[in-house]
């Protein structure tokens, strides 16, 4: 009950300080010394189980509390909703596959490989029909990428709302794709000399389209069925989908089974009335798909508590963007007034994830940490209040802005907003 | 060359290139190679030249290929009567939609809200925000109604559109019969008020300034929010006090 719902704050104090409680009696044992050591423990004794007690394994039961959660109240039915990924639980910047948000329109397709078919049609030398086998002969490669809702953070555009990254930024994932390149399937079918969109349809209840320009089709778009080494995971369109890097989610078509090719955008639903950003003055922008440098401090945050006091602490965050590689974090523990560029640790690829650290030695008193990314081209995010002077409140997209977390005394972090 | 100035160039370049006004990405610089060699596997092919795949026949493009586009391009024969729409949408979709497009709980609401999408809070309808009305006949036949797609004949699909025109007072007749010969003819209030994305032109990017990193606030900086006097996280003890503000899609 509790994962389905979420944990409580309550709940998290008491995790948290649970975890406070051991690390300091592993520093300063009383007589004798620590029990965990002292102490022979059943795991040191007893027999485990077995090589195939867990065919397909499963997180230790102690992490049993890193699971994706949703926010009941956000929309009106959960076929036609959204989770988020517990990004304060993970490091480095590879997304577990059963931990990767989900987004569905009409919910979870279950489709048998064997049934499934991939149409090309449209503006082509020949309409083609391919099963997973004859897609699966290809040549085929692997890239890493961030996938990213362009309603991430779309919550936060009236201030700081919900108590958590994982809600405020978990609709975020990356993971290895392995898939055919889009190009070759499409010139295996022949472009005509007037084709200038893609439109990818999904098999699934809600058909999801959405219009794709030749150019990013034919540039690094590809047809997936692989994640992390393993099958796409059915909330993630399995058997196949489509990879659109640095774009937004919506257009990563899952269950994909048709592509066609056209002269002009169809003006899908999710490219009018929903995936387009109203500005102040009334106006909306269409086909915002690039997804802007942003970045955010997954640990310390809300949901992730400095349990153990003064002394080293680690902040840690991801960065990414839609234009390429992460360049430079930069960190600020005071709110924004002055900053130390962080560490980026780990692999660094276009349109990728990217990890940085900021390893301080925290006197305990308050701190307002904030992380700021920059890109390889010059791009640097910018503040929420920049945000909101160019494009006002109601987007509910492409929400970038700069993160406060506020770092309490006692180690507790709450959402807040500075000025 | 200044880096705003190989903007306005990479935009020249990929406006003239595509006819179309957006980026592939935010290029400031030469654009990164891709990592991965891209060898002879990957060299541009002619088509057919895997043999992989079969012809698709006429009847399976016609099955899967529903789409309509803003010129009426995919259409179906067929018609439909505002009254009759009306009558169909009362047994079809009025438990989510409303009986006047309304909205029942958070589903989408079809109609109203006309001159409120400078309010603060925006209600964005086929009437006061869609551009184009193919997308209405595209998304019902596509998916809907919610949980019991493609069970509704093209004829109803039109007769819903009516009523749908009527109910934000696009048409104002009754007995008017939407077909697939007037169909094109029909606009939507709001289709000029859709700009292309020029998010890279605004300030906070345009500056392209190297990022400050000392005293960059003449004051200690001061929280002017809290999340938790708007507190709507899930599973906090105070969820009883009802839900926040915002939307996913």
């Amino acid at each position: 009950m509790q994962a389905k719902k979420g944990i409580n704050r309550r709940g998290l104090l008491t995790a948290g300080l649970a975890m406070g409680g051991a690390a300091l009696s592993a520093r300063a044992a009383s007589a004798g010394g620590d029990p965990a050591i002292l102490e022979v423990q059943d795991w040191n004794r007893y027999l485990g189980d077995g090589v195939q007690a867990r065919p397909y394994g499963t997180p230790s039961q102690f992490e049993a509390h890193v699971v994706r959660r949703d926010v009941e109240w956000l929309t009106a039915s959960t076929e036609s909703s959204v989770n988020f990924t517990p990004l304060h639980d993970l490091d480095g910047i590879i997304t577990p596959n059963g931990l990767c948000f989900e987004r569905h329109h009409a919910g979870i397709a279950e489709i048998d490989p064997a049934q499934h078919r991939l149409m090309i049609n449209g503006l082509v030398e020949k309409p083609l029909v391919f099963t997973m086998q004859d897609l699966m002969r290809f040549p085929r490669v692997n890239r890493v990428y961030f996938l990213e809702c362009a309603a991430n953070s779309g919550m936060e555009w009236r201030g700081s709302q919900l108590n958590g990254c994982q809600y405020t930024h978990g609709m975020v994932h990356c993971v290895m794709y392995t898939g055919v390149p889009l190009k070759t399937v499409l010139e295996e079918a022949g472009l005509k000399t007037n084709a200038r969109w893609v439109l990818p349809e999904g098999a699934d209840a809600a058909m999801m389209t959405r219009s794709v320009p030749i150019e990013k089709a034919l540039d690094d778009c590809l047809i997936a069925f692989k994640m992390n080494g393993e099958a796409l995971r059915p909330e993630q369109g399995y058997p196949l989908r489509l990879v659109v890097p640095g774009w937004e989610g919506n257009m990563w078509v899952k269950w994909l089974r048709r592509i066609e090719v056209g002269d002009q955008p169809w003006q899908q639903r999710e490219e009018t009335s929903k995936y387009t950003d109203l500005l102040a003055n009334g106006t909306a922008r269409r086909f915002t798909w690039l997804m802007e440098v942003k970045s955010v401090i997954t640990s310390p945050s809300p949901q992730l508590p400095v349990a153990h006091g003064k002394g080293p602490l680690v902040i840690s965050g991801l960065a990414w963007s839609g234009n390429g590689t992460i360049k430079r974090v930069d960190v600020t523990t005071d709110g924004g007034r002055n900053w130390k560029t962080a560490r980026l640790d780990g692999p660094s690829l276009p349109k990728a994830l990217h990890r940085f650290y900021l390893d301080i030695d925290w006197d305990g008193s308050e701190l307002l940490i904030q992380s700021r990314a920059m890109d390889e081209h010059g791009f640097v995010q910018p503040t929420k209040d920049e945000l909101r002077l160019a494009r006002g409140e109601n987007s509910i997209y492409h929400n970038n802005g700069i993160q406060t977390w506020h770092v309490k005394a006692d180690g507790t972090v709450e959402n807040v907003e500075v000025a | 060359m200044s880096k705003s100035l190989k903007l306005a160039a990479a935009l020249a370049v990929t406006v003239a290139a595509f006819a179309a006004p957006f980026l592939l990405a935010g290029q400031r610089t030469a654009v990164a190679e891709e990592p991965a060699a891209a060898g002879a596997p990957f060299a541009p092919h002619q088509p057919g030249a895997f043999g992989l795949g079969r012809e698709a026949t006429p009847e399976e493009v016609a099955a899967w290929d529903i789409d309509i586009r803003p010129d009426g391009t995919g259409l179906p024969e067929g018609r439909g009567t505002v009254a009759e729409g009306d009558e169909l949408f009362q047994e079809q979709c009025a438990v989510c939609h409303g009986v006047f497009g309304e909205g029942a709980g958070r589903y989408p609401v079809l109609a109203g809200g006309l001159d409120s999408l400078t309010n603060e809070r925006p209600e964005k309808t086929i009437g006061s925000y869609w551009p184009y009305l193919s997308t209405v006949y595209d998304y019902i036949r596509r998916a809907m109604p919610f949980g019991n797609a493609h069970s509704l004949s093209d004829d109803q699909i039109y007769a819903l559109t009516a009523y749908l025109l009527y109910l934000n007072d696009v048409v104002t007749d009754e007995e008017f019969e939407l077909s697939k010969a007037n169909f094109a003819d029909i606009h939507l209030p709001n289709e000029g008020n859709f700009i292309p994305d020029d998010r890279q032109e605004e300030a906070h990017y345009a500056a392209d300034a190297e990022p400050c990193m000392s005293a960059c606030t003449p004051e200690p900086v001061k929280i002017v929010m809290h999340a938790r006097i708007l507190d709507v996280t899930p599973g906090s003890i105070d969820d009883e006090e009802g839900a926040g503000a915002g939307s996913v899609d």
